[in-house]
Protein backbone atom coordinates (compact mmCIF):
# COMPACT_ATOMS: atom_id res chain seq x y z
CA UNK A 1 0.00 0.00 0.00
CA UNK A 2 1.50 3.36 -0.95
CA UNK A 3 2.31 5.88 1.71
CA UNK A 4 -0.27 8.72 1.85
CA UNK A 5 0.55 11.32 4.55
CA UNK A 6 -2.50 12.75 6.36
CA UNK A 7 -1.40 16.38 6.27
CA UNK A 8 -1.25 16.75 2.46
CA UNK A 9 -3.76 17.35 -0.32
CA UNK A 10 -3.81 15.25 -3.48
CA UNK A 11 -4.79 15.47 -7.14
CA UNK A 12 -6.13 12.72 -9.40
CA UNK A 13 -2.97 13.23 -11.49
CA UNK A 14 -1.02 11.91 -8.45
CA UNK A 15 0.56 15.15 -7.29
CA UNK A 16 0.60 16.15 -3.64
CA UNK A 17 0.24 19.68 -2.30
CA UNK A 18 1.35 21.04 1.04
CA UNK A 19 -0.29 24.36 1.82
CA UNK A 20 1.46 26.95 3.94
CA UNK A 21 -0.38 30.30 3.84
CA UNK A 22 -0.57 31.19 0.16
CA UNK A 23 2.42 29.00 -0.76
CA UNK A 24 1.81 25.52 -2.16
CA UNK A 25 4.64 22.97 -2.24
CA UNK A 26 4.07 20.40 -4.97
CA UNK A 27 5.52 16.96 -5.65
CA UNK A 28 4.44 13.56 -6.90
CA UNK A 29 2.98 10.85 -4.70
CA UNK A 30 4.50 7.59 -3.54
CA UNK A 31 2.03 5.80 -5.80
CA UNK A 32 3.23 7.89 -8.79
CA UNK A 33 6.92 7.24 -8.17
CA UNK A 34 6.41 3.50 -7.74
CA UNK A 35 4.36 3.34 -10.98
CA UNK A 36 7.02 5.27 -12.88
CA UNK A 37 9.94 3.16 -11.76
CA UNK A 38 13.48 4.51 -11.41
CA UNK A 39 13.41 8.25 -12.02
CA UNK A 40 16.41 9.46 -14.03
CA UNK A 41 15.52 13.08 -14.74
CA UNK A 42 13.11 15.77 -13.64
CA UNK A 43 12.44 18.73 -15.91
CA UNK A 44 11.27 21.72 -13.90
CA UNK A 45 10.09 25.25 -14.76
CA UNK A 46 11.86 28.43 -13.63
CA UNK A 47 11.05 30.68 -10.72
CA UNK A 48 8.67 33.37 -11.98
CA UNK A 49 6.80 31.12 -14.43
CA UNK A 50 3.02 31.22 -14.10
CA UNK A 51 0.66 28.29 -14.43
CA UNK A 52 -3.08 27.81 -14.36
CA UNK A 53 -4.45 24.90 -12.39
CA UNK A 54 -4.12 21.55 -14.22
CA UNK A 55 -1.41 22.87 -16.53
CA UNK A 56 1.73 20.83 -17.25
CA UNK A 57 4.65 22.48 -15.43
CA UNK A 58 7.35 19.91 -16.06
CA UNK A 59 8.04 16.26 -16.63
CA UNK A 60 9.46 13.23 -14.90
CA UNK A 61 11.55 10.82 -16.89
CA UNK A 62 11.95 7.28 -15.65
CA UNK A 63 13.60 4.30 -17.25
CA UNK A 64 10.12 3.43 -18.56
CA UNK A 65 8.59 6.67 -19.79
CA UNK A 66 8.33 10.42 -19.67
CA UNK A 67 5.30 11.73 -17.83
CA UNK A 68 4.11 15.27 -17.47
CA UNK A 69 3.39 16.73 -14.08
CA UNK A 70 0.50 19.12 -13.57
CA UNK A 71 -0.21 21.99 -11.20
CA UNK A 72 -3.13 21.01 -8.97
CA UNK A 73 -3.58 24.76 -8.23
CA UNK A 74 -2.77 27.90 -10.23
CA UNK A 75 -0.09 30.43 -9.35
CA UNK A 76 3.43 31.69 -9.82
CA UNK A 77 6.52 29.59 -9.19
CA UNK A 78 8.60 31.03 -6.33
CA UNK A 79 11.17 28.27 -6.02
CA UNK A 80 12.17 25.06 -7.79
CA UNK A 81 14.04 22.14 -6.24
CA UNK A 82 17.43 22.39 -7.95
CA UNK A 83 18.59 19.39 -5.92
CA UNK A 84 16.61 17.11 -8.25
CA UNK A 85 19.05 17.88 -11.07
CA UNK A 86 21.81 16.01 -9.29
CA UNK A 87 19.73 13.48 -7.40
CA UNK A 88 16.58 12.59 -9.39
CA UNK A 89 16.51 9.22 -7.59
CA UNK A 90 15.28 10.95 -4.43
CA UNK A 91 11.88 11.09 -6.17
CA UNK A 92 11.80 7.33 -5.57
CA UNK A 93 13.26 7.34 -2.07
CA UNK A 94 11.73 10.45 -0.50
CA UNK A 95 8.78 11.63 -2.63
CA UNK A 96 7.14 13.67 0.16
CA UNK A 97 10.33 15.15 1.57
CA UNK A 98 13.54 16.14 -0.18
CA UNK A 99 12.02 15.40 -3.60
CA UNK A 100 9.46 18.21 -3.67
CA UNK A 101 9.29 19.76 -7.17
CA UNK A 102 8.20 23.39 -6.92
CA UNK A 103 6.80 26.01 -4.58
CA UNK A 104 3.96 28.06 -5.98
CA UNK A 105 2.42 31.31 -4.77
CA UNK A 106 -1.24 30.51 -5.24
CA UNK A 107 -3.52 32.91 -7.12
CA UNK A 108 -6.40 31.67 -5.04
CA UNK A 109 -5.29 29.98 -1.78
CA UNK A 110 -8.81 28.55 -1.36
CA UNK A 111 -8.29 26.44 -4.46
CA UNK A 112 -6.36 23.79 -2.52
CA UNK A 113 -9.47 23.04 -0.43
CA UNK A 114 -11.03 21.51 -3.54
CA UNK A 115 -8.30 18.85 -3.74
CA UNK A 116 -8.55 15.33 -2.35
CA UNK A 117 -7.83 14.60 1.29
CA UNK A 118 -5.54 11.69 2.17
CA UNK A 119 -8.57 9.52 2.78
CA UNK A 120 -10.21 10.50 -0.52
CA UNK A 121 -6.99 9.90 -2.42
CA UNK A 122 -6.66 6.46 -0.87
CA UNK A 123 -10.24 5.68 -1.94
CA UNK A 124 -9.45 7.00 -5.41
CA UNK A 125 -6.44 4.68 -5.65
CA UNK A 126 -8.44 1.65 -4.58
CA UNK A 127 -11.19 2.54 -7.07
CA UNK A 128 -8.56 2.46 -9.84
CA UNK A 129 -7.59 -1.15 -9.17
CA UNK B 1 3.83 -0.12 -67.66
CA UNK B 2 2.17 2.38 -65.35
CA UNK B 3 2.51 2.27 -61.61
CA UNK B 4 -0.53 4.33 -60.62
CA UNK B 5 -2.32 2.01 -58.20
CA UNK B 6 -5.85 3.36 -58.59
CA UNK B 7 -8.16 3.10 -61.59
CA UNK B 8 -9.54 6.07 -63.58
CA UNK B 9 -12.94 5.38 -61.97
CA UNK B 10 -11.45 5.49 -58.47
CA UNK B 11 -9.69 8.75 -59.25
CA UNK B 12 -12.90 10.28 -60.62
CA UNK B 13 -14.66 9.13 -57.46
CA UNK B 14 -12.07 10.75 -55.21
CA UNK B 15 -12.22 14.02 -57.15
CA UNK B 16 -16.03 14.03 -57.01
CA UNK B 17 -15.86 13.44 -53.26
CA UNK B 18 -13.94 16.70 -52.76
CA UNK B 19 -15.88 18.58 -55.44
CA UNK B 20 -13.29 18.73 -58.22
CA UNK B 21 -13.47 17.56 -61.81
CA UNK B 22 -9.83 17.56 -62.96
CA UNK B 23 -6.65 16.47 -61.13
CA UNK B 24 -5.09 19.74 -62.35
CA UNK B 25 -7.46 21.61 -60.04
CA UNK B 26 -5.53 20.13 -57.10
CA UNK B 27 -2.72 22.49 -58.02
CA UNK B 28 -4.78 25.65 -58.31
CA UNK B 29 -3.14 27.15 -55.21
CA UNK B 30 0.08 27.45 -57.26
CA UNK B 31 0.03 30.80 -59.09
CA UNK B 32 -0.67 30.35 -62.81
CA UNK B 33 2.57 31.99 -63.90
CA UNK B 34 4.56 29.40 -61.95
CA UNK B 35 2.85 26.43 -63.62
CA UNK B 36 4.44 24.77 -66.63
CA UNK B 37 1.19 24.33 -68.62
CA UNK B 38 2.84 22.09 -71.20
CA UNK B 39 4.27 18.59 -71.21
CA UNK B 40 7.91 18.25 -70.12
CA UNK B 41 10.21 18.20 -73.14
CA UNK B 42 11.70 14.75 -72.80
CA UNK B 43 13.34 13.15 -75.81
CA UNK B 44 11.87 9.90 -77.10
CA UNK B 45 13.06 6.39 -76.37
CA UNK B 46 16.78 5.71 -76.96
CA UNK B 47 18.94 2.61 -77.12
CA UNK B 48 21.20 1.97 -74.12
CA UNK B 49 24.30 3.06 -76.05
CA UNK B 50 22.54 6.26 -77.06
CA UNK B 51 21.53 6.95 -73.46
CA UNK B 52 25.15 6.50 -72.31
CA UNK B 53 26.39 8.81 -75.00
CA UNK B 54 23.75 11.42 -74.11
CA UNK B 55 24.63 11.22 -70.40
CA UNK B 56 28.36 11.45 -71.13
CA UNK B 57 27.76 14.57 -73.19
CA UNK B 58 25.77 16.09 -70.31
CA UNK B 59 28.48 15.16 -67.79
CA UNK B 60 31.07 16.72 -70.10
CA UNK B 61 29.34 20.07 -69.71
CA UNK B 62 30.26 20.03 -66.00
CA UNK B 63 33.59 21.78 -66.47
CA UNK B 64 33.83 22.63 -62.78
CA UNK B 65 35.40 19.25 -62.13
CA UNK B 66 38.08 19.58 -64.80
CA UNK B 67 39.12 23.25 -64.52
CA UNK B 68 41.55 24.38 -61.82
CA UNK B 69 39.19 25.52 -59.06
CA UNK B 70 39.71 27.88 -56.16
CA UNK B 71 36.08 27.78 -55.07
CA UNK B 72 35.32 27.31 -51.39
CA UNK B 73 32.77 29.22 -49.37
CA UNK B 74 31.21 26.29 -47.55
CA UNK B 75 31.75 23.42 -50.01
CA UNK B 76 35.29 22.18 -50.52
CA UNK B 77 37.13 20.05 -53.04
CA UNK B 78 39.07 17.47 -51.06
CA UNK B 79 40.45 14.09 -51.97
CA UNK B 80 38.31 11.17 -50.85
CA UNK B 81 40.20 7.86 -50.65
CA UNK B 82 38.57 5.13 -52.76
CA UNK B 83 37.95 3.04 -49.66
CA UNK B 84 35.20 5.48 -48.62
CA UNK B 85 33.09 4.95 -51.71
CA UNK B 86 33.84 1.26 -51.76
CA UNK B 87 32.79 0.57 -48.17
CA UNK B 88 29.62 2.63 -48.15
CA UNK B 89 28.37 0.62 -51.12
CA UNK B 90 28.39 -2.61 -49.16
CA UNK B 91 24.89 -4.00 -48.96
CA UNK B 92 24.93 -4.00 -45.12
CA UNK B 93 24.79 -0.22 -45.29
CA UNK B 94 22.14 0.13 -47.97
CA UNK B 95 19.49 1.19 -45.53
CA UNK B 96 21.03 4.28 -44.08
CA UNK B 97 17.95 5.22 -42.08
CA UNK B 98 18.50 4.93 -38.35
CA UNK B 99 16.10 2.09 -37.69
CA UNK B 100 13.03 2.39 -35.48
CA UNK B 101 13.89 -0.88 -33.83
CA UNK B 102 17.45 0.31 -33.59
CA UNK B 103 19.18 -2.24 -31.38
CA UNK B 104 18.79 -4.98 -33.97
CA UNK B 105 21.20 -3.02 -36.20
CA UNK B 106 24.33 -3.13 -34.09
CA UNK B 107 26.60 -2.33 -37.04
CA UNK B 108 24.70 0.87 -37.84
CA UNK B 109 24.71 1.93 -34.20
CA UNK B 110 28.40 1.16 -33.86
CA UNK B 111 29.42 3.44 -36.70
CA UNK B 112 27.12 6.17 -35.39
CA UNK B 113 28.82 5.81 -32.00
CA UNK B 114 32.22 6.06 -33.69
CA UNK B 115 31.06 9.10 -35.69
CA UNK B 116 29.94 10.82 -32.48
CA UNK B 117 33.20 9.96 -30.75
CA UNK B 118 35.28 11.38 -33.61
CA UNK B 119 33.23 14.59 -33.76
CA UNK B 120 33.70 15.03 -30.00
CA UNK B 121 37.45 14.55 -30.34
CA UNK B 122 37.71 17.01 -33.21
CA UNK B 123 35.51 19.72 -31.70
CA UNK B 124 36.74 19.28 -28.13
CA UNK B 125 33.16 18.80 -26.93
CA UNK B 126 31.63 16.19 -24.60
CA UNK B 127 28.65 14.99 -26.65
CA UNK B 128 27.88 14.86 -30.36
CA UNK B 129 24.71 13.59 -31.99
CA UNK B 130 24.28 11.12 -34.84
CA UNK B 131 24.37 14.03 -37.35
CA UNK B 132 22.06 16.66 -38.80
CA UNK B 133 20.97 17.38 -42.37
CA UNK B 134 23.73 19.91 -43.07
CA UNK B 135 25.71 22.72 -41.49
CA UNK B 136 23.14 25.45 -41.97
CA UNK B 137 20.19 23.57 -40.48
CA UNK B 138 22.46 22.44 -37.64
CA UNK B 139 23.14 26.13 -36.95
CA UNK B 140 19.40 26.86 -36.92
CA UNK B 141 18.88 24.02 -34.42
CA UNK B 142 21.62 25.52 -32.27
CA UNK B 143 19.67 28.80 -32.13
CA UNK B 144 16.60 26.90 -30.91
CA UNK B 145 18.61 24.91 -28.39
CA UNK B 146 20.19 28.07 -26.96
CA UNK B 147 16.70 29.52 -26.53
CA UNK B 148 15.58 26.41 -24.64
CA UNK B 149 18.63 26.36 -22.39
CA UNK B 150 18.77 30.06 -21.53
CA UNK B 151 15.04 30.82 -21.77
CA UNK B 152 16.09 33.90 -23.71
CA UNK B 153 15.27 34.67 -27.34
CA UNK B 154 17.88 37.09 -28.59
CA UNK B 155 20.44 35.59 -30.96
CA UNK B 156 23.43 37.67 -32.04
CA UNK B 157 25.07 36.32 -35.14
CA UNK B 158 28.27 37.73 -36.63
CA UNK B 159 27.94 38.87 -40.24
CA UNK B 160 31.17 36.95 -40.87
CA UNK B 161 29.09 33.76 -40.56
CA UNK B 162 28.28 32.26 -43.97
CA UNK B 163 25.50 34.47 -45.41
CA UNK B 164 23.55 31.47 -46.71
CA UNK B 165 23.72 29.76 -43.32
CA UNK B 166 22.24 32.90 -41.80
CA UNK B 167 19.46 32.91 -44.38
CA UNK B 168 18.62 29.26 -43.72
CA UNK B 169 18.59 29.82 -39.96
CA UNK B 170 16.26 32.80 -40.37
CA UNK B 171 13.87 30.78 -42.50
CA UNK B 172 14.02 27.84 -40.10
CA UNK B 173 13.31 29.91 -37.02
CA UNK B 174 10.94 32.53 -38.48
CA UNK B 175 7.79 31.21 -36.79
CA UNK B 176 9.37 30.87 -33.36
CA UNK B 177 10.32 33.43 -30.74
CA UNK B 178 13.91 34.01 -31.86
CA UNK B 179 14.95 37.62 -32.37
CA UNK B 180 17.99 37.59 -34.59
CA UNK B 181 20.48 40.46 -34.56
CA UNK B 182 23.58 40.80 -36.70
CA UNK B 183 26.91 42.02 -35.36
CA UNK B 184 29.23 43.59 -37.94
CA UNK B 185 32.74 42.29 -38.43
CA UNK B 186 35.69 44.62 -38.39
CA UNK B 187 36.61 45.29 -42.05
CA UNK B 188 40.34 45.61 -41.22
CA UNK B 189 40.78 42.37 -39.36
CA UNK B 190 37.95 40.49 -41.07
CA UNK B 191 36.85 39.27 -37.64
CA UNK B 192 34.19 39.98 -35.07
CA UNK B 193 35.83 42.46 -32.70
CA UNK B 194 32.83 43.91 -30.94
CA UNK B 195 29.59 42.09 -30.16
CA UNK B 196 27.09 44.89 -30.71
CA UNK B 197 23.89 44.44 -28.74
CA UNK B 198 25.19 41.80 -26.32
CA UNK B 199 23.19 42.05 -23.11
CA UNK B 200 21.48 40.02 -20.39
CA UNK B 201 18.66 39.12 -22.80
CA UNK B 202 21.04 37.40 -25.21
CA UNK B 203 20.62 33.65 -25.59
CA UNK B 204 23.63 33.08 -27.81
CA UNK B 205 26.48 34.65 -29.72
CA UNK B 206 27.09 32.88 -33.01
CA UNK B 207 30.44 32.96 -34.77
CA UNK B 208 32.02 30.93 -37.50
CA UNK B 209 35.71 30.01 -37.39
CA UNK B 210 37.42 30.05 -39.80
CA UNK B 211 34.75 32.56 -40.82
CA UNK B 212 33.26 33.21 -44.24
CA UNK B 213 36.31 35.35 -45.12
CA UNK B 214 38.60 32.53 -44.08
CA UNK B 215 39.76 34.38 -40.96
CA UNK B 216 40.21 32.50 -37.71
CA UNK B 217 38.09 34.29 -35.10
CA UNK B 218 39.42 35.23 -31.67
CA UNK B 219 37.25 32.66 -29.92
CA UNK B 220 38.80 33.18 -26.49
CA UNK B 221 37.73 36.82 -26.47
CA UNK B 222 34.26 36.19 -27.89
CA UNK B 223 33.70 33.30 -25.48
CA UNK B 224 34.54 35.45 -22.48
CA UNK B 225 32.27 38.28 -23.62
CA UNK B 226 29.35 35.95 -24.36
CA UNK B 227 29.64 34.10 -21.07
CA UNK B 228 29.95 37.24 -19.01
CA UNK B 229 26.50 38.21 -20.33
CA UNK B 230 25.15 34.74 -19.50
CA UNK B 231 24.82 33.92 -23.20
CA UNK B 232 25.89 30.70 -24.87
CA UNK B 233 28.66 30.57 -27.43
CA UNK B 234 27.75 28.79 -30.67
CA UNK B 235 30.71 28.10 -32.93
CA UNK B 236 30.03 27.23 -36.56
CA UNK B 237 32.58 25.33 -38.65
CA UNK B 238 31.97 25.15 -42.40
CA UNK B 239 35.41 23.75 -43.20
CA UNK B 240 35.60 20.68 -40.97
CA UNK B 241 39.12 19.88 -42.11
CA UNK B 242 40.34 22.94 -40.19
CA UNK B 243 39.60 20.94 -37.02
CA UNK B 244 42.54 18.72 -37.99
CA UNK B 245 44.98 21.49 -37.17
CA UNK B 246 43.27 24.29 -35.22
CA UNK B 247 42.67 24.36 -31.49
CA UNK B 248 39.15 22.90 -31.05
CA UNK B 249 36.24 25.25 -30.25
CA UNK B 250 35.58 23.29 -27.06
CA UNK B 251 38.94 24.46 -25.72
CA UNK B 252 37.62 28.04 -25.85
CA UNK B 253 34.48 27.17 -23.90
CA UNK B 254 32.06 26.79 -26.80
CA UNK B 255 28.66 25.62 -25.57
CA UNK B 256 27.51 24.31 -28.93
CA UNK B 257 29.62 23.50 -31.96
CA UNK B 258 27.82 22.99 -35.27
CA UNK B 259 29.25 22.48 -38.68
CA UNK B 260 29.33 20.93 -42.08
CA UNK B 261 31.10 17.59 -42.50
CA UNK B 262 31.33 17.63 -46.31
CA UNK B 263 35.09 18.02 -46.22
CA UNK B 264 35.38 14.52 -44.74
CA UNK B 265 35.31 12.53 -47.95
CA UNK B 266 31.93 13.70 -49.23
CA UNK B 267 31.63 14.78 -52.89
CA UNK B 268 30.62 18.38 -53.54
CA UNK B 269 27.61 17.10 -55.56
CA UNK B 270 26.18 20.52 -56.42
CA UNK B 271 25.69 21.28 -52.73
CA UNK B 272 24.37 18.05 -51.21
CA UNK B 273 23.59 15.68 -49.68
CA UNK B 274 26.11 16.65 -47.05
CA UNK B 275 26.15 16.07 -43.31
CA UNK B 276 25.57 18.40 -40.36
CA UNK B 277 27.66 18.16 -37.20
CA UNK B 278 26.24 19.00 -33.78
CA UNK B 279 28.15 18.83 -30.52
CA UNK B 280 27.60 20.27 -27.07
CA UNK B 281 28.50 19.90 -23.40
CA UNK B 282 27.00 17.07 -21.41
CA UNK B 283 25.07 19.36 -19.07
CA UNK B 284 22.94 20.53 -22.03
CA UNK B 285 22.34 17.05 -23.43
CA UNK B 286 18.61 16.95 -22.76
CA UNK B 287 18.08 20.05 -24.82
CA UNK B 288 20.08 18.70 -27.75
CA UNK B 289 18.24 17.85 -30.98
CA UNK B 290 18.69 14.66 -32.95
CA UNK B 291 19.52 11.05 -32.33
CA UNK B 292 22.14 9.93 -29.90
CA UNK B 293 23.79 6.57 -29.79
CA UNK B 294 25.18 5.22 -26.52
CA UNK B 295 27.10 2.23 -25.30
CA UNK B 296 25.56 -0.22 -22.86
CA UNK B 297 26.44 -3.55 -21.25
CA UNK B 298 24.12 -6.46 -20.72
CA UNK B 299 23.98 -8.46 -17.48
CA UNK B 300 26.84 -10.67 -18.63
CA UNK B 301 28.97 -7.60 -19.28
CA UNK B 302 28.80 -7.80 -23.07
CA UNK B 303 29.01 -4.53 -24.94
CA UNK B 304 26.14 -3.29 -27.08
CA UNK B 305 25.09 -0.06 -28.74
CA UNK B 306 21.72 1.56 -28.07
CA UNK B 307 19.85 4.70 -29.00
CA UNK B 308 19.79 6.71 -25.83
CA UNK B 309 17.85 9.67 -24.43
CA UNK B 310 15.20 9.11 -27.08
CA UNK B 311 12.74 10.79 -24.77
CA UNK B 312 13.87 14.10 -26.31
CA UNK B 313 12.74 12.94 -29.71
CA UNK B 314 9.52 13.44 -31.60
CA UNK B 315 8.45 9.82 -31.86
CA UNK B 316 8.17 9.85 -28.06
CA UNK B 317 7.68 13.45 -26.97
CA UNK B 318 5.60 14.48 -29.97
CA UNK B 319 5.13 18.28 -30.00
CA UNK B 320 7.32 18.69 -26.89
CA UNK B 321 10.35 17.14 -28.59
CA UNK B 322 13.55 19.17 -28.74
CA UNK B 323 13.36 19.11 -32.53
CA UNK B 324 11.35 17.64 -35.35
CA UNK B 325 14.50 16.16 -36.87
CA UNK B 326 13.80 12.44 -36.76
CA UNK B 327 16.40 10.83 -38.94
CA UNK B 328 19.89 11.95 -39.80
CA UNK B 329 22.34 11.74 -42.67
CA UNK B 330 23.19 8.13 -41.94
CA UNK B 331 24.99 7.18 -45.12
CA UNK B 332 26.93 10.45 -45.37
CA UNK B 333 27.87 10.24 -41.69
CA UNK B 334 29.15 6.74 -42.41
CA UNK B 335 31.26 8.07 -45.30
CA UNK B 336 32.65 10.80 -43.06
CA UNK B 337 33.42 8.22 -40.35
CA UNK B 338 35.31 6.01 -42.80
CA UNK B 339 37.20 9.06 -44.09
CA UNK B 340 38.23 10.17 -40.60
CA UNK B 341 39.22 6.66 -39.54
CA UNK B 342 41.18 6.09 -42.74
CA UNK B 343 43.21 9.25 -42.30
CA UNK B 344 43.47 9.10 -38.52
CA UNK B 345 44.62 11.93 -36.31
CA UNK B 346 47.98 12.20 -38.04
CA UNK B 347 46.57 11.99 -41.55
CA UNK B 348 43.96 14.67 -40.91
CA UNK B 349 46.63 16.92 -39.52
CA UNK B 350 48.82 16.31 -42.57
CA UNK B 351 46.03 17.07 -45.06
CA UNK B 352 45.05 20.16 -43.08
CA UNK B 353 48.69 21.21 -43.05
CA UNK B 354 48.90 20.90 -46.81
CA UNK B 355 45.81 23.10 -47.19
CA UNK B 356 47.39 25.68 -44.95
CA UNK B 357 50.69 25.60 -46.86
CA UNK B 358 48.99 25.94 -50.23
CA UNK B 359 47.02 28.92 -48.98
CA UNK B 360 50.18 30.52 -47.59
CA UNK B 361 51.87 30.03 -50.95
CA UNK B 362 48.88 31.50 -52.80
CA UNK B 363 48.71 34.50 -50.44
CA UNK B 364 52.40 35.14 -51.03
CA UNK B 365 52.00 34.93 -54.81
CA UNK B 366 48.85 37.00 -55.11
CA UNK B 367 49.81 39.75 -52.68
CA UNK B 368 52.98 40.35 -54.73
CA UNK B 369 50.92 41.18 -57.84
CA UNK B 370 50.52 44.85 -58.72
CA UNK B 371 46.97 46.00 -57.87
CA UNK B 372 46.11 42.99 -55.68
CA UNK B 373 46.17 42.87 -51.91
CA UNK B 374 45.02 40.81 -48.92
CA UNK B 375 42.71 43.18 -47.01
CA UNK B 376 42.37 41.24 -43.74
CA UNK B 377 45.11 41.13 -41.15
CA UNK B 378 44.15 37.90 -39.39
CA UNK B 379 45.37 34.33 -39.50
CA UNK B 380 43.61 32.11 -42.03
CA UNK B 381 43.36 28.41 -42.83
CA UNK B 382 42.74 27.45 -46.48
CA UNK B 383 40.65 30.42 -47.58
CA UNK B 384 41.34 34.12 -47.79
CA UNK B 385 39.97 37.31 -49.33
CA UNK B 386 41.75 39.00 -52.21
CA UNK B 387 41.12 42.66 -53.12
CA UNK B 388 41.49 43.28 -56.84
CA UNK B 389 42.00 46.38 -58.95
CA UNK B 390 38.47 46.24 -60.38
CA UNK B 391 35.10 44.58 -59.67
CA UNK B 392 35.68 41.02 -58.53
CA UNK B 393 32.86 39.69 -60.70
CA UNK B 394 34.71 40.95 -63.79
CA UNK B 395 38.05 39.52 -62.68
CA UNK B 396 36.49 36.11 -62.00
CA UNK B 397 34.69 36.09 -65.34
CA UNK B 398 37.90 36.87 -67.21
CA UNK B 399 39.71 34.12 -65.28
CA UNK B 400 37.01 31.64 -66.23
CA UNK B 401 36.55 32.56 -69.87
CA UNK B 402 40.09 33.47 -70.90
CA UNK B 403 42.22 31.36 -68.58
CA UNK B 404 39.93 28.44 -67.80
CA UNK B 405 40.33 28.98 -64.05
CA UNK B 406 37.53 29.08 -61.46
CA UNK B 407 39.15 31.80 -59.40
CA UNK B 408 36.81 32.12 -56.42
CA UNK B 409 33.62 33.72 -55.14
CA UNK B 410 32.83 37.43 -55.51
CA UNK B 411 31.97 38.86 -52.09
CA UNK B 412 29.71 41.45 -53.72
CA UNK B 413 27.09 38.70 -54.06
CA UNK B 414 26.71 38.85 -50.27
CA UNK B 415 28.39 42.11 -49.19
CA UNK B 416 27.50 44.87 -51.69
CA UNK B 417 29.97 47.27 -50.03
CA UNK B 418 32.90 45.06 -51.07
CA UNK B 419 32.83 45.17 -54.90
CA UNK B 420 36.49 44.31 -55.54
CA UNK B 421 36.88 41.49 -53.01
CA UNK B 422 36.77 37.79 -53.76
CA UNK B 423 37.22 34.65 -51.74
CA UNK B 424 39.96 32.24 -52.81
CA UNK B 425 40.31 28.71 -51.45
CA UNK B 426 43.18 26.28 -51.89
CA UNK B 427 42.99 22.67 -50.78
CA UNK B 428 45.40 19.75 -51.02
CA UNK B 429 44.05 19.21 -54.54
CA UNK B 430 45.42 22.51 -55.84
CA UNK B 431 48.87 21.90 -57.23
CA UNK B 432 51.68 24.39 -57.02
CA UNK B 433 51.49 24.91 -60.78
CA UNK B 434 47.75 25.67 -60.55
CA UNK B 435 48.45 28.33 -57.96
CA UNK B 436 51.23 29.74 -60.13
CA UNK B 437 48.83 29.82 -63.10
CA UNK B 438 46.28 31.70 -61.03
CA UNK B 439 48.95 34.23 -60.06
CA UNK B 440 50.11 34.60 -63.65
CA UNK B 441 46.54 35.10 -64.87
CA UNK B 442 45.75 37.72 -62.22
CA UNK B 443 48.96 39.48 -63.20
CA UNK B 444 47.47 39.97 -66.65
CA UNK B 445 44.11 41.20 -65.34
CA UNK B 446 44.75 44.66 -63.99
Amino acid sequence: MPNIPENLRYSKDHEWVEVNGDIATIGITDYAQSSLGDVVYVDLPRAGDKFDAHEAFGSVESVKAVSEVFTPVGGQVTEVNEGLNDAPETVNTDPYGSAWFIKLKMDNPGEADGLLSAEEYEEYLSSME
Amino acid sequence: MRYIPNSPEERAGMLAEIGLSEPAELFRSIPADLRLNRPLSIIGPLAETEVLSEMNAMAGRNTAVTKPSFLGGGVYAHYSPTIVDHLIQRSEFFTSYTPYQPEISQGTLQYIFEFQTLICQLTGMEVANASMYDGSTAMAEAYLMAQRVTQRNKIIVADSVHPQYRQVAETYTQHGDAEIFTARHNPKSGRLEEITGLDSETAAVVVQSPNFFGCIEDLAKISEAAHSAGAMLIVVVTEALSLGILKPPGAFGADIVVGEGQSFGIPMSFGGPHVGLFATQEKFIRQMPGRLCGIAYDKSGRRGFVLTLSTREQHIRREKATSNICTNQGLIALAATIYMETLGRKGLREVAGRNLQNAAFAIERISAIEGYSIPHKSPTFNEFVVRGPRPAAEILETLRLEFGILGGIALSDFYPDRPNDFLVCTTELNTRSQIESLGAALHQIS
